[in-house]
C-alpha cells in the first residue's frame, strides 16, 4: 500500500530531488589526495572556507548581542530619585576624528588583502598543475596588509589615548563604555587576523607546502574582509546612533 | 603531486592517517575524535558526581536545616544557595551541554557519516582542553575567599553584578563568569567543527536525508550553540565589567547595599535577563535534542522497524530549533517586561509544543507493530519518551502567563525542568552509553545490572520530581534554603522529606551504573562488530574501531538508516552499506 | 519485560494523576477577584493536559507491551503515514495554541489595563531582606526618596526625604493593610537586588526591580491574614523575606490609617 510519504529507499534510486542539483543531495565530491593522507588542496580550501564562514556566524552573534545591549541602554529611561521621574542618562560621545583615517587604512588593507589572496591562489594553482612555483618578485601584498592592519590598531590606540586625555574612560558614561567595548572587541578580533597573516608570511621559512600558505591566505582574506565589514558597521553605529 | 581522480572505492583520505604513538599523543593530546569523545564523556561523568553530591547536601539541608554534618558542619543559608548555584551550573554546562553533544557526538558522528575524523582534529583537541580549563576555573570558585557565588545558575543582576550583594559574590562570582566565558569559547569551537564536518565530510551516498537522526540532532544542536553562545559570552563580559570596572550595563542608580549607596548609574537588570535567556532557552534545547536523536535511533533499532515519519522528524527538529530562539521571554512574564511582549512569547511557547508532540507521536508510531527487544538501551529510550511527555506537559501551565503568575519561581518550575533536563536528557545519556559502550570498548555492559539501574532510576526520578509539582501548586517558592520562616510551607515538610529520602536512594543506585561501566570495560563479555544488529555505519566497523575508523576503506552508502524488517530482505535489517537493490519496493 | 514496563508506567501515571485530581496539596484558598478566573482556567488546563498525559503514557505502556517481540510476530514495514502526521499536527496546534488564546483574556485583564481611580495606593519596597509598605496619606502623593537617607535605626528604612512636603503624611509600615473589596494599586520598587512580591492567596506575583517603578493592581475579596513570600532569589535571606497582608473592612482600614497618621504627627 503506497504511502504518500516516500520511504528513503525509494529516494535512494532518485539522484535528484525536485529539481535540486546533485550538490545539495550528494555530499561534496572529493578528489584524490596527495598520498600523505590529507585531503586534496582544493578540498582543504573548501573545508577551511566553510569552517571560517561558520565561525563568522558566531562572531556576528556576539556583535549582534552587543548591538542590542547598546540600543536598549541608549533608549532606556531610568528612575531618577531627584526628579521623581524616568530620565534618560545617555550622553553622546564625540567620536575621535582619527577613526576616519583608521577606516581608510582598513579599507585599503582589504584591497591589498584581496590582491595577496589572488596572487597566492594563482601561484598555488600553477604549482598544482605544472609542479612549478612561479614566484616572481612581485609586490609583497601580504606584508603590506599586515602593516596596514597594525596601522589600524595603532590608530585605534591613538583614539583611545585621545579619549582618556579628555577624561573619558571605560566607565565614565554608558556611551563611552560601549565605545571602548565595541572598538576593543573588534580590535582584538582583527589582531587575530594580523597574527594569521604573519603566520602565512613565514610559511615558506617554516618549510610548509605552498598549498598550506594558499589555504591560510584564502581563509584569512575571508576573515579580513569580514573584519572590514564589521568595522564599517560598528563605525556607522557609533556615528549614527549616538 | 598531481591531482588523482578519486577512486570511488575510497582509499584516498584515510590512506596514511597514521595512528599516533606514545601515551601523551594517544590519550592526552589526542587528535582522534574517539579519544576526545571519551575525554568529554569522563569530564561529564566527574561533573555529574559533583552535581549529585551538591544536590545531596541540598536535600539534607532542606529537611534537616539544623543538622551538623560530618566534615561540612552546620550548613548556613548562604551555603545552601552556593550549593544550588553550582549544582545548576555544573549540571547544565558540564554535564548536559557536554556529554550528549561533545561526548557522544564527537565519538559517533564521524563514523556514522563515513568520515575518518572530524573536519578539524586539532581544533577538536583544543575545544576539549579549553572545556577542561573552564571546568578547573569553575571548581576553583569553591576554594577562593568568599567561596562560590550564590546567585543561581541564572546569575540575575544586580545580585550577580555587585560584589557586596552577598557572600561568594566576590572573587567566586568573577571566576564563575570567567569559567562560563571560557566554556562559551570551547563550545563555539566545537559547534564550528560539527557543522563543517556534517556539511563537508559525508561519505558518498550519505545524503542529508539518509543521515541517522542522531546526526541531525548533533547538526542542529551545533547550530543552536553557534548562534547562542556568542550572546552568553557578551553578557558575561558586560557583567564582568559591571562588577570590576564600574560600568553600568545592568546596575541602575540609587542602590543601597549594607548602608552604602552604590555608585552605578542607569543600567537595566532586565537587560541581563534578556541576554541571558536569549542564550538560555536555546541552551535547554541543546541539552535535549541529542537525547531525542538517540531515542529515535534506539526506538527504531530495537523495535526492528523504520522510524515513523523520518522527514517529519527532521522538520520537527528544525522547528524546535528555530522556535527555540523565539520564546526566551517566557522566563520573564512577571519580570517587569511589557505584558504585550509576554503575550507574544507565550503564543510562540505553546507553538513549540507542536513539534515536540509530533516527535512523541512518531516514537509511539515507530514502536507500534514492531518486535521490541527490551535490551538495556531500549529500556532507557522508552523511559526517555515517558519522562519527556511528563516534563513537557507541565509546559502548557507555565507557558500561559496568567497561570505562570502563580507558578513562576516555585517548585513547579523545578519539577518541569528537572523532568525534562535532569531526567529525560540524562536517560538519553544512559541510553547512549549502554548502546555505544560495546563499540567504544569492545565489550558489553552487564544486562542484569543495567535493568536494576533502569528500574531504580525510572521509578526513583519520578518519585523525586512528580511531587515537586504539588509543592509548586501549593505555593512553595524555589531557592529557599529552609521552610521554617513561611507558615504555609510547614505543612509541606512531609512531602519534602519524602522527596529527599527517595533522592538519596536513587542517587545511591547510580553506583550500580558506575560500577557496571568500569567493571565492563575490563571484564565485560566481548562484543562483535554489531551486537545490536543495527543498520548505521558505526556497526560496520570493528569494536573498537581502528584509528581512522574505516581502515582506509571509506564506505559508500546505498540505503537510509532505518531499513529494518524490509519485506523480502534476507535478514531483518539492511545496513546502510549493503548493496543497492537489497531493499525492494515495499509497496 | 513488556508487561513489567506497562505496569510500571501505568502505575506511575495513575498514582500521579490521582494526587493531581484530589488536590491534596492545594493552592491557598482564593481571596482575590481576578484570581477566580485564574483558578477556573487552571482547572481547564488541568483537564486538557491531564487527558493528554493519561492518553500518552497509557498508550506508551500499551504499545510497549503489545509490540513486544514474540514468536510469530510480524513487523509492519512502514516509513510513516503522512495523513496521520498532518492530522495530529493540526490537532495539537489547535489544542495548544487554542488553549493559550482562550485563556489570554485573563492575562489581559490584570495586566493590560491600569488600576482604577479609586484604588488604594501603596508603594512597596523590597530590600535585603524585608518588605516595606508606604501609604501616601491624605495628600495622595508619595514624598521623594533619597537613597543616602536610608537608615533603619532612625526608622527610615526606605529613605524618605523629609524636606519634601509631600513626605509629611507618608506612613511606612512592615505589614500591608488593605480594605476588602476595594482595588489596591501597588507600586513595586527595590532598593538593592531583584525581589518578587508573592501573595499566593491573592494569586499575585510581581518582581520588584531596582531602577523601575512597576504598577500592579488586584482586589482582595475576603478579610483575613495572608502571607507574603519573596519569589526571586535575592541573597542569603531570601527564605526569610516574609511579610504579611491584612485585609480588613473599609472602616477598620480608615481607622488604622487615621491612627498611623496621628502617631506620625506626634
Amino acid at each position: 500500500m503506497a504511502t504518500v510519504l516516500r520511504d528513503s529507499s525509494v529516494l535512494d534510486r532518485e539522484p535528484k530531488l525536485g529539481g535540486r542539483g546533485p550538490d545539495i543531495v550528494e555530499p561534496p565530491a572529493r578528489r584524490g589526495g596527495d598520498g600523505d593522507g590529507a585531503p586534496h588542496y582544493r578540498d582543504r580550501r573548501r573545508r577551511y572556507r566553510l569552517g571560517m564562514i561558520v565561525g563568522m556566524a558566531a562572531i556576528v552573534m556576539f556583535f549582534v548581542s552587543l548591538t542590542s545591549a547598546y540600543v536598549v541602554r541608549q533608549g532606556m529611561p531610568n528612575w531618577d530619585y531627584k526628579t521623581q521621574r524616568y530620565v534618560n542618562d545617555w550622553v553622546s560621545l564625540k567620536v575621535p576624528g582619527i577613526l576616519w583615517i583608521n577606516t581608510l587604512l582598513l579599507l585599503l588593507s582589504s584591497l591589498t588583502m584581496e590582491l595577496a589572496r589572488r596572487r597566492t591562489i594563482e601561484r598555488a594553482n600553477t604549482a598544482q598543475q605544472f609542479g612549478i612555483d612561479n614566484e616572481l618578485k612581485t609586490t609583497p601584498w601580504l606584508g603590506i596588509t599586515a602593516i596596514l592592519g597594525i596601522g589600524f590598531i595603532a590608530g585605534q590606540a591613538i583614539a583611545w589615548k585621545d579619549l582618556t586625555a579628555q577624561g573619558i574612560f571605560f566607565s565614565t558614561n554608558p556611551s563611552s563604555s560601549f565605545f571602548y567595548l565595541l572598538t576593543i572587541s573588534h580590535g582584538l578580533h582583527l589582531l587575530g587576523g594580523v597574527l594569521a597573516l604573519l603566520y602565512a608570511s613565514v610559511t615558506t621559512v617554516l618549510k610548509r607546502p605552498l598549498e598550506t600558505k594558499a589555504v591560510v591566505v584564502d581563509v584569512t582574506a575571508l576573515y579580513w574582509h569580514f573584519m572590514d565589514g564589521l568595522w564599517i558597521y560598528i563605525f556607522a553605529l557609533l556615528l549614527i546612533m549616538k | 603531486m598531481d591531482a588523482q581522480p578519486n577512486a570511488a572505492h575510497g582509499h584516498t583520505e584515510a590512506h596514511a592517517h597514521a595512528a599516533p604513538t606514545g601515551f601523551i599523543r594517544k590519550y592526552i593530546f589526542s587528535l582522534d575524535h574517539k579519544v576526545i569523545g571519551i575525554q568529554y564523556f569522563f569530564l561529564a561523568l566527574v561533573s555529574v558526581f559533583i552535581g549529585m553530591a551538591l544536590s545531596v547536601l541540598m536535600r539534607i539541608h532542606l529537611i534537616w536545616p539544623e543538622a551538623n554534618l560530618p566534615f561540612f558542619g552546620h550548613l548556613k543559608p548562604e551555603t545552601y544557595l552556593t550549593l544550588l548555584t553550582m549544582h545548576g551550573t555544573f549540571m547544565v554546562f558540564f554535564v548536559l551541554t557536554t556529554a550528549p553533544q561533545s561526548g557522544f557526538g564527537n565519538y559517533v558522528l564521524p563514523i556514522q557519516i563515513g568520515a575518518p575524523d572530524m573536519a578539524f582534529p586539532v581544533l577538536n583537541m583544543l575545544s576539549f582542553w579549553t572545556t577542561f580549563v573552564a571546568f578547573v576555573v569553575m571548581v576553583a570558585a569553591f576554594f577562593v575567599e568568599g567561596g562560590a557565588p550564590l546567585h543561581g545558575w541564572t546569575g540575575y543582576a544586580p545580585l550577580s553584578a555587585l560584589q557586596s550583594a552577598g557572600p561568594g559574590e566576590g572573587l567566586g562570582a568573577d571566576l564563575w563568569i570567567i569559567s562560563i566565558a571560557i566554556f562559551c569559547a570551547a563550545s563555539l569551537m566545537g559547534a564550528l567543527n560539527f557543522i563543517t564536518t556534517i556539511l563537508d565530510l559525508r561519505a558518498k551516498g550519505m545524503t542529508l536525508m539518509r543521515l541517522p537522526l542522531t546526526c541531525w540532532t548533533w547538526f542542529v544542536t551545533a547550530m543552536l550553540g553557534l548562534l547562542a553562545f556568542g550572546v552568553l559570552l557578551s553578557a558575561g563580559i558586560l557583567l564582568l565589567l559591571d562588577r570590576n570596572v564600574g560600568t553600568s550595563f545592568f546596575v541602575p542608580a540609587g542602590l543601597v547595599l549594607s548602608g552604602t549607596v552604590v555608585k552605578h548609574n542607569g543600567g537595566s537588570p532586565l537587560l541581563w535577563q534578556h541576554l541571558f535567556w536569549f542564550f538560555g532557552h536555546p541552551e535547554v534545547y541543546i541539552a535535549i535534542l541529542p537525547g531525542m536523536g538517540v531515542a529515535s535511533q534506539l526506538l527504531s533499532t530495537f523495535s526492528r522497524k523504520p522510524i515513523f515519519g523520518y522527514r517529519a522528524m527532521v522538520y520537527a527538529i528544525l522547528g524546535i530549533a528555530i522556535l527555540g530562539f523565539l520564546v526566551w521571554g517566557h522566563h520573564m512574564f512577571v519580570s517587569g517586561m511589557s505584558p504585550y511582549l509576554g503575550f507574544s512569547f507565550s503564543i510562540m511557547t505553546m507553538a513549540i509544543g507542536v513539534p515536540s508532540a509530533i516527535k512523541t507521536f512518531n516514537w509511539l508510531g515507530t514502536m507500534w507493530g514492531g518486535r521490541i527487544r527490551f535490551q538495556s538501551p531500549m529500556l532507557f529510550a522508552i523511559g526517555f519518551v515517558s519522562l519527556f511527555v511528563s516534563g513537557g506537559l507541565s509546559g502548557p501551565f507555565l507557558a500561559q502567563p496568567a497561570l505562570d503568575i502563580q507558578l513562576h519561581d516555585t517548585y513547579f518550575v523545578v519539577a518541569h525542568f528537572h523532568l525534562i533536563m535532569g531526567v529525560a536528557a540524562i536517560f538519553g545519556i544512559f541510553a547512549g552509553t549502554y548502546y555505544w559502550f560495546p563499540k567504544m570498548f569492545g565489550r558489553m555492559m552487564n544486562e542484569r545490572l543495567a535493568q536494576i539501574h533502569f528500574f531504580f532510576s525510572f521509578i526513583g526520578t519520578y518519585a523525586i520530581f512528580m511531587p515537586m509539582h504539588y509543592l509548586g501548586m501549593a505555593g512553595h517558592p524555589r531557592r529557599y534554603s529552609q521552610l521554617s520562616e513561611v507558615s504555609y510551607l510547614h505543612g509541606l515538610m512531609p512531602l519534602q522529606k519524602f522527596i529527599s529520602i527517595v533522592a538519596f536512594i536513587t542517587i545511591a543506585a547510580q553506583v550500580i551504573f558506575v560500577f557496571n561501566l568500569f567493571w565492563s570495560m575490563f571484564k565485560g563479555k566481548k562484543a562483535g562488530d554489531n551486537p545490536w544488529e543495527a543498520t548505521t555505519l558505526e556497526w560496520t566497523v570493528p569494536s573498537p574501531p581502528p584509528h581512522d575508523n574505516f581502515a582506509g576503506k571509506i564506505p559508500v552508502v546505498n540505503h537510509g538508516p532505518y531499513e529494518y524488517s524490509v519485506p523480502g530482505a534476507p535478514k531483518d535489517y539492511v545496513m546502510q552499506t549493503d548493496p543497492a537493490g537489497a531493499v525492494t519496493a515495499a509497496h | 519485560m513488556g508487561l513489567v514496563l506497562l505496569v510500571v508506567v501505568w502505575l506511575i501515571t495513575l498514582i500521579s494523576t490521582y494526587y493531581f485530581a484530589v488536590d491534596k496539596w492545594h493552592m491557598l484558598p482564593l481571596a482575590s477577584r481576578h484570581g477566580a478566573a485564574m483558578d477556573s482556567w487552571f482547572h481547564v488546563t488541568y483537564i486538557v493536559v491531564g487527558v493528554v498525559f493519561l492518553a500518552a503514557q497509557l498508550a506508551l505502556g500499551y504499545v510497549v507491551w503489545k509490540s513486544r517481540d514474540r514468536s510469530g510476530a510480524r513487523v509492519t514495514y512502514s516509513h510513516g503515514n503522512t495523513k496521520l502526521e498532518v492530522l495530529w499536527t493540526v490537532l495539537t496546534a489547535i489544542i495548544f495554541v487554542g488553549l493559550n488564546l482562550a485563556g489570554s483574556s485573563i492575562w489581559a485583564e490584570s495586566r493590560f489595563q491600569g488600576a482604577g481611580t479609586n484604588a488604594v495606593q501603596v508603594e512597596v519596597t523590597g530590600l535585603q531582606f524585608a518588605w516595606y509598605f508606604r501609604y501616601p496619606g491624605p495628600d495622595g502623593k508619595f514624598g521623594r526618596i533619597k537613597p543616602e537617607l536610608i537608615d533603619a535605626s532612625v526608622n527610615n528604612a526606605v529613605g524618605i526625604d523629609d524636606a519634601d512636603p509631600a513626605s509629611k503624611d507618608d506612613i511606612t509600615v512592615g505589614t500591608l493593610v488593605l480594605p476588602v473589596n476595594r482595588e489596591a494599586e501597588l507600586t513595586l520598587r527595590s532598593q538593592d537586588v531583584i525581589h518578587s512580591l508573592f501573595i499566593p492567596a491573592m494569586r499575585f506575583k510581581q518582581d520588584a526591580v531596582p531602577g523601575l517603578m512597576i504598577h500592579m493592581h488586584f482586589t482582595p475579596t475576603k478579610t483575613g491574614e495572608y502571607e507574603i513570600a519573596c519569589a526571586e532569589l535575592c541573597g542569603l535571606g531570601h527564605y526569610k523575606m516574609h511579610g504579611m497582608l491584612r485585609v480588613v473592612s473599609q472602616d477598620e482600614y480608615d481607622k488604622w490609617i487615621a491612627q498611623r497618621e496621628a502617631e506620625k504627627q506626634q
